[in-house]
This record gives structure tokens, C-alpha cells and sequence, in this order.
């Protein structure tokens, strides 16, 4: 078991590209070895240990057994942990964007807010914002219809826009709020919002579940009403209430297969 | 920053296949002097060449690519509406190349020197409307390495749809010339004749015979008559025709149909240009060459009863002599489909949902793009890759056909070995279509066919047939005395090529060890080494004056309807680097003169 502590040496100026800070990327290596890693800044690719101090506790071991705190703002930092498949990564401070994108495995806990991109194209492994994420978290990279494919997204905060835009798999819960398009063009997952969508939610939507408990501002006019479920079950989630459950998105298809349920408010005297 | 500055060399010991020169695999010396192929070098020159060695590999002429959308707005336009596309394929700069990106439609830069890369070093661009033949040339200008040239659509022209009408072949040669001068463009392209035009009233055109809306000339009569032009004027290219109904279950009639339309003319080159030696003539046998045969050789009725209809248009162009075409195959996988066939761009988009744009060009023709993915499980896809490689296989004699995956329409230029690789060895065929639907073989006759290719005849369809087809061949596709030194040499021993190892194949005609331009070491392994600037070919059709008077009163007349300026049609000389015009038509006195 081997703790890696990434310590930020100040403020960083402009965005700085370390998608080679990964456990499975680390695992085994020296201090020496960590610190001469290659990161971007800009056009120039300079050792990590120009915008960290490196400490290891521990020794060795497999990728899993890896952990790395990075304790300090890391804002403007990107790409930590892209692409990982096993082991854990701690943010004590606020991530940069694409934290976590095209993860297949192991577990990323970021303790502040996460930047915009987060989770892009998360195919496994779990993602765990405590404060409040940017834009497209968990979404399809730009062009592309295809999001998400499988692990999990929690976001204890709130979300902006086109939150799991394409998700295909896998599941992302918001605590919070969400803005626009919030699962645009889902074709199969499951995305649970628990607070309110600002308008755009499902549209184009052509499988998978949205569940949203606050309120719709402004709801997407392609889903049909299907009826009233109370506790509905979806897979292994259990939901608590009565909930409208709609169907969509047929304005951007003749047989969809989106699934919306929104929760009711209560009635007086219920 | 020249490799060696004198452009002199010699490839020794190698195994040569040059089919214009009917070399089948001989042991053969190459000699080039100042980029240009000779029968050998005098004592001081050879000792100041670069001597390569080639024992126990196959050389050949550099590829050339007679079809693929390579520049232009609606290649610009694949590459604007898909930025998936381009973040996972980057190209990293290197000291003498730029970076570059992009998988199914790369940048200039990139799809330069993946070409070069891969042996290629010449590559036409399929269709430029005229209206955007000044963005055409400037994405060919900074594209690096390759010598290119790119074909003009006129099917749908208003002027020349008028001209035909009237039966003035006269006025829509004259027509025609003026506009191949005066966009620098090399050859005659159509492209689903008549229906674009119906296309800005939502319509298309069903048959050869239906007049369309307005013009009411038929698609017949605008073949006919655009094939005649091009043998008044004696283009070196034939004809380029892409055919009506494209995509469409049952089309195979109509690509027979329309390939027959110019079975009486005459091949007619009338062209000045100082010919290299070969053994097999050089110049063009065909009145018509077909694009991409496998989105025409389509049988059913709808895409529940879809099959192959490559059997019956190939049993066709087995008994003429005037047919070319090339094969458009589709080797699965990501795609971006590009015509000028706004049509039928649009019924992919109904069929598949897919991202798309469409595009009206004003009085000249249209376009679209759409974002695709060929798969091995659907039936459609499946069947649609053993017509790409029925129409090689099945045409008997390989100077009728030409290989290519219509880049970006059928596939990626990027994967021609992996076509290749199905097509000398049936073993590959039967491994791939085990992975396919069982359309794949069940839908078409690939199943039956032993054929498999050896590399004289891979060396035909990628780079002999090619250059001849379009007119190249009295410098490109072939190593006889005057030619352009272009080699390509694989690091396969013919003697023991096992064809029945796809991946062995697959990896040597992707990165050839060496790649030589004009007698210039281009690319070693892939890696690119030198960088020079390629030509630019185009024609200067020659045109009796004073029907070319006439004709320009009218384009006046109708001027007004562009949105364009006059003196802003034409493109500049300085958007092309090293120009070569080539002269045709050109009248007694000036060749007496010269």
C-alpha cells in the first residue's frame, strides 16, 4: 500500500495538463520517478515536480493498492486521473476540468468542485464530487452522441449544463440542482436529479431513465405523459413518492424509449 | 532542406512490378536522374547518387489515387461538424512537419503526409464545384508531398443543362473549356445528372429518362452529351461519372444502364505532352469511368430484400471495352459520406439518423455530409463490404478497375491494405465475413469467388490503371524512361509472401520502408523525412473563339443569378504552387508553331 501526497507549490497560471497523474500510472514508482514525469503546460512540457511537491508514504504495490492525495486547489490542473482503471485519487481542494474523463476503473473523490468535462466518456469506476461541477460532467465528448458507458458519477453539489449528455450507461446522482440539457440525447442510464432542471432535460432522448425530484422549468415538449407510479422501482433504485412518468424524445425520434419520471408535489393535506 | 539535392538515385536488386511496362516481379535496377526515370547514369553520376538497396523487396511506381474527397468545403465542412473525429488522432509536429489531426477526414497537413506515408504520391481530389474551386486549391496548396489535380462537377450546371438541352455540343465544349481554365481544374465530373438540380425542389430523378424540372433535359442526354464534350475537347481523363440512384437497392440497372450510354464514342486524347516510355499503351481506353461501383451495384427492391448486384454489372463491363471504375469498398469502421449528391445524402440521413449538413451551390451543383459507422453486424453493412470487393473481383480484367474506398465515403485511404490484404487472399475473405452478418456472403456471391490477387495486379489497380484511367500515365503509374521517379518499396519478399497472413500484409502496405518522389526519399517506415512542395495539374482545353464569344454572352447574360462577381469567378495563378497546365485542343497552328 503506497500513499502518494501531492502537495500544489502555488498559484498555477496557465491550465496545466497531467493526465499523468494516475494510481496505475504511479504505482511503483520512486519519488524521483514521480517528479520527473512530464506534464503540459501551454507548448511546453515540463517535470511535475515543477508544480508539486512529491511525498510517498508507503512502498510498492499494485495499482490498486495506490492512492494519491493531492491536498491543495488544483483548478487548474486538468486531466487528473484520465483514463485510470484502478486505484484512488483524493482531492483535498477544488479539481480542474476533464478529472476523471475516460476512467475505466478505481475510485476518484474530489473534495471541493469539479471543472467542466469531468467524468467525459466514464466507461467504469466511480467519481465523487463533494461540491459543485461544472459543464458536460459525464457527458460525450464534443461531435459525438455517444457519453458514458458505465461506472458512477456523484455529485453532491450542483451541475450546469448537458449533464451526461449521450450516457449510454452507468449512473450519475445529483444532490443539487442542474441547468440545461441535462441528459440530452440519453440512450440508456440512469440520471437522478434530486433538486431542479432549468429546461432542455431528456431532449433528444432515446433511451435509458431521468428521474427528477425538484422542478422542470421549462419541460421538454417531446415527452408524453404515461401515467402515475408511486414508489416506482427502476432496476435496484427504489424511488420515494408519486411520480408522473413520460416518455420521449419524439421530437427527435418516432419510437423512443426515454423514460422521465418527475416527482409530484405534494397536495395540500396529503 | 533537400534529402539529396540532385534528385539522383539508384534502387538495385529489387523485385519490380510496373504493369505499363508488363515487369512482372524481374529483378530490375531503377535509375532516376533529376527526378526523372533513365536507363542509366554515366560513371560520375552514378557516384554522386543515392544507391538503395531493394534485394528481397517489392518495389513499384508511387501510388497513385484516382478518387478521394481530399480538398475542398465539404471535406472542410466533414471536418468542422465532427470534432470527435480529430482529438484521438493527432499527429505530433516533428522539425519539418506540422502537426495535424483528424481520422476520417484529417487536416491537409496530416492526410499529406499519411499518404506519402503509405506509398502514395499522387492523389486527385473526386469533385470541386466551381464555386469553390478558389477553397479547393488552397486546401491543395498546403496540402504537402503529393501531386494533385482535382476534377470539376458539371452534371448539374445550368449552363451546360441548357446547352444540352439545345443539342449545342458546340457551346457546352466551349462552355466547358473556358471553365476548366479558368478554375484550373483537370477533368469532367458528374455527379447524379439532373437530379441535384431537382434537389432544390426536393425531388430527385428516378431513371436515365426523366426530364427534370426546368431544364428537362434527362440524365441521359446530360451523360451523352458531357461525354461527347469530353472527347471533342480530348481531355485526358474520360468522363467521371457518378451515377443516379446512388444508394439505392436496385441501382445496379441504372450504373448499366448509364455506363452504356458511351459505349460508341471513341477514347479521343488530344493532348501535348511529351510521353514516357512504356511497353503497354499509357493512354486511356475508356469513354466513362464509373466512381465508386460498389454504391451503384446495388440489387432488391428495398433494404428488406437488399443483395448484391455486382454479379450482373460486372457480367456488363466483363463484354465492353469502354468502362473503367473504381471500386468505393467499404472496409467497416468510422466513416464521413461527402458527395456532391445532396439527394442522396439525404436519404443516408433518413435512413440513419446520423448528423448531416446539405448544401445548394447556386447554379452549379450541391452537396452534403454525414457521420457514419460501417458495422460487421449489420446485414446492410456487411453486404455493402462483399460488393466493394466483388466489383475487383468479379471484373476479369483488373485494367478495367481501379481500388479505393471513395475516401471518406466507404472508408479511409488510411486502410487501402487492409482492402488489399481481402483481396489477394480468400482465406482473409472468409475470416472476415465469419465476423459479419450473414448477409455478408448470403446476400452477395463473395462467398464463391477463389480469385485472389497477386501484387502485378495489386500494382495495376493502385497505381498503373489509376494513372492511366485519369490521364497520368505519360509521367505517373509506371517506371519507363521519362517518367516521374516515384517509388514505392515494400518490405515484402515476393518469394515467400504468405498471403494468407492479413495482418503481414495489412502492416507492410501501411508503412512501406521507403517512399520516394521524384527521385527524393520522402518517407522511411512511415516516418516523414522530406517535405517538397507537389504540383498541381490542370487542363487548358482549347476552344474555337468564336463560340467561345457566343458562349461567354450567355454566361454574362446569366451572371446576374450568381452571387459572386465576374471578376471574382476565376481563381488566381497564385493559389496554386508549381502549376502544370496541360495543353489539349490545341489548334494545328499552335502546335505547328511551338
Amino acid at each position: 500500500m503506497a500513499e502518494i501526497k501531492l502537495v500544489p507549490r502555488g498559484k498555477i497560471g496557465i491550465t496545466v495538463e497531467a493526465e499523468v497523474i494516475r494510481p496505475d500510472l504511479i504505482a511503483g514508482k520512486t519519488k524521483e520517478q514521480i517528479e520527473e514525469l512530464l506534464v503540459w503546460q501551454g507548448p511546453k512540457e515540463l517535470p511535475l515536480s515543477q508544480f508539486f511537491e512529491v511525498d510517498i508514504q508507503g512502498n510498492g504495490g499494485s495499482p490498486e493498492e495506490t492512492k494519491i492525495i493531492i491536498d491543495g486547489d488544483v483548478s487548474r490542473v486538468k486531466r487528473i486521473g484520465q483514463g485510470m482503471n484502478s486505484g484512488m485519487i483524493e482531492i483535498l481542494g477544488p479539481a480542474g476540468m476533464y478529472t476523471g474523463a475516460e476512467m475505466t476503473g478505481g475510485k476518484i473523490l474530489v473534495r471541493g468542485d469539479a471543472g467542466s468535462w469531468s467524468g467525459m466518456e466514464l466507461k467504469g469506476g466511480l467519481l465523487q464530487i463533494s461540491g459543485n461541477a461544472g459543464d458536460h460532467v459525464g457527458s460525450a465528448y464534443r461531435g459525438s452522441w455517444r457519453g458514458m458507458t458505465g461506472g458512477q458519477i456523484i455529485i453532491q453539489g450542483d451541475a450546469r449544463s448537458q449533464l451526461g449528455g449521450g450516457l449510454a450507461g452507468g449512473s450519475i446522482t445529483v444532490e443539487g440542482n442542474v441547468e440545461n440539457f441535462c441528459a440530452i440525447r440519453q440512450a440508456g442510464g440512469l440520471l437522478i436529479i434530486k433538486g431542479n432542471a432549468v429546461r432542455g432535460l431528456g431532449a433528444e432522448m432515446s433511451g435509458g431513465t431521468v428521474v427528477i425530484l425538484g422542478e422542470v422549468k421549462n419541460f421538454s415538449p417531446g415527452f408524453v405523459h404515461q401515467g402515475i407510479e408511486i414508489n416506482p422501482k427502476i432496476g435496484e433504485i427504489e424511488l420515494e413518492g408519486r411520480f408522473a412518468r413520460f416518455m420521449g424524445d419524439y421530437a427527435a425520434g418516432k419510437n423512443p424509449k426515454g423514460m422521465l419520471y418527475s416527482r409530484m408535489a405534494q397536495e395540500v393535506g396529503e | 532542406m533537400a534529402a539529396n539535392s540532385t534528385k539522383t538515385m539508384i534502387i538495385k536488386n529489387g523485385y519490380l512490378f510496373d504493369p505499363l511496362n508488363a515487369i512482372d516481379g524481374e529483378v530490375k535496377d531503377i535509375f532516376i536522374r533529376e527526378g526523372k526515370v533513365v536507363s542509366s547514369l554515366s560513371g560520375p553520376e552514378a557516384k554522386d547518387a543515392t544507391v538503395i538497396d531493394a534485394r528481397g523487396k517489392t518495389v513499384m511506381p508511387g501510388g497513385v489515387d484516382a478518387h478521394s474527397h481530399v480538398a475542398g468545403t465539404k471535406v472542410n465542412a466533414g471536418r468542422l461538424m465532427r470534432p470527435e473525429d480529430h482529438y484521438k488522432s493527432v499527429r505530433k509536429k516533428t522539425d519539418i512537419t506540422h502537426s495535424g489531426s483528424g481520422y476520417t477526414v484529417p487536416s491537409v497537413y496530416k492526410q499529406g503526409y499519411d499518404y506519402a506515408a503509405m506509398g502514395y504520391t499522387t492523389v486527385f481530389e473526386a469533385a470541386m464545384p466551381p464555386l469553390e474551386a478558389r477553397h479547393t486549391h488552397e486546401e491543395m496548396r498546403a496540402t504537402p508531398i503529393l501531386d494533385m489535380g482535382a476534377y470539376m462537377v458539371f452534371g448539374n450546371n445550368w449552363f451546360v443543362m441548357r446547352y444540352l438541352k439545345d443539342g449545342d455540343i458546340e457551346k457546352a465544349a466551349a462552355y466547358v473549356a473556358w471553365m476548366m481554365r479558368t478554375h484550373k481544374a483537370y477533368g469532367i465530373k458528374c455527379v447524379n445528372p439532373a437530379g441535384v438540380e431537382n434537389w432544390g425542389w426536393a425531388k430527385n430523378v428516378k431513371g436515365l429518362d426523366e426530364p427534370n424540372i426546368h431544364f428537362e433535359v434527362t440524365s441521359r442526354e446530360i451523360i451523352r452529351g458531357l461525354a461527347e464534350v469530353n472527347e471533342l475537347l480530348g481531355l485526358p481523363m474520360s468522363l467521371h461519372l457518378h451515377a443516379n440512384n446512388l444508394g439505392h437497392p436496385g441501382n445496379w440497372e441504372t450504373a448499366r444502364d448509364s455506363l452504356m450510354i458511351t459505349s460508341s464514342l471513341e477514347p479521343n486524347s488530344k493532348t501535348e505532352l511529351e510521353w514516357a516510355q512504356t511497353r503497354e499503351s499509357a493512354k486511356r481506353k475508356q469513354t466513362v469511368y464509373l466512381a465508386h461501383a460498389q454504391f451503384n451495384s446495388y440489387g432488391g427492391s428495398s433494404w428488406r430484400d437488399f443483395c448484391s448486384g455486382a454479379p450482373d454489372l460486372a457480367k456488363y463491363i466483363n463484354q465492353t471495352e469502354n468502362v473503367v471504375i473504381d471500386s468505393g469498398s467499404v472496409p467497416f469502421g468510422p466513416a464521413t459520406t461527402m458527395t456532391g449528391d445532396g439527394p442522396a445524402q439525404h436519404d443516408l440521413y433518413m435512413l440513419t439518423g446520423q448528423k448531416w449538413s446539405n448544401c445548394d451551390i447556386e447554379m452549379e451543383c450541391g452537396s452534403g455530409v454525414l457521420s457514419l459507422m460501417y458495422l460487421k453486424s449489420s446485414p446492410v453493412h456487411a453486404t455493402m463490404w462483399a460488393i466493394g470487393l466483388e466489383v475487383l473481383l468479379l471484373i476479369d480484367d483488373p485494367w478495367k478497375t481501379i481500388m479505393t474506398t471513395d475516401h471518406p465515403n466507404g472508408g479511409l485511404f488510411s486502410q487501402y491494405p487492409q482492402v488489399i490484404a481481402w483481396l489477394m487472399s480468400k482465406r482473409a475473405r472468409d475470416d472476415t465475413a465469419k465476423e459479419c452478418h450473414k448477409w455478408a456472403y448470403d446476400k452477395s456471391s463473395l462467398g464463391g469467388v477463389d480469385r485472389e490477387m497477386s501484387l502485378y495486379d495489386i500494382a495495376i489497380l493502385t497505381r498503373a490503371n489509376s494513372a492511366r484511367t485519369i490521364g497520368m500515365a505519360h509521367r505517373k503509374g509506371h517506371l519507363g524512361v521519362g517518367a516521374d521517379g516515384d517509388v514505392t518499396i515494400y518490405d515484402i519478399d515476393p518469394g515467400d509472401l504468405n498471403v494468407n497472413d492479413p495482418s503481414y500484409i495489412v502492416s507492410r502496405f501501411s508503412r512501406p520502408d521507403l517512399t520516394i518522389k521524384d527521385g527524393q526519399i520522402v518517407a522511411r517506415k512511415g516516418e516523414i523525412v522530406y517535405v517538397p512542395e507537389g504540383r498541381r495539374y490542370y487542363c487548358q482545353p482549347h476552344m474555337d473563339e468564336d463560340v467561345e464569344k457566343e458562349m461567354m454572352r450567355d454566361v454574362r447574360d446569366w451572371f446576374k443569378y450568381y452571387t459572386v462577381g465576374f471578376a471574382n469567378y476565376p481563381v488566381p495563378d497564385k493559389y496554386l504552387k508549381n502549376p502544370v497546365p496541360i495543353p489539349v485542343n490545341m489548334p494545328m497552328e499552335a502546335v505547328v508553331r511551338r
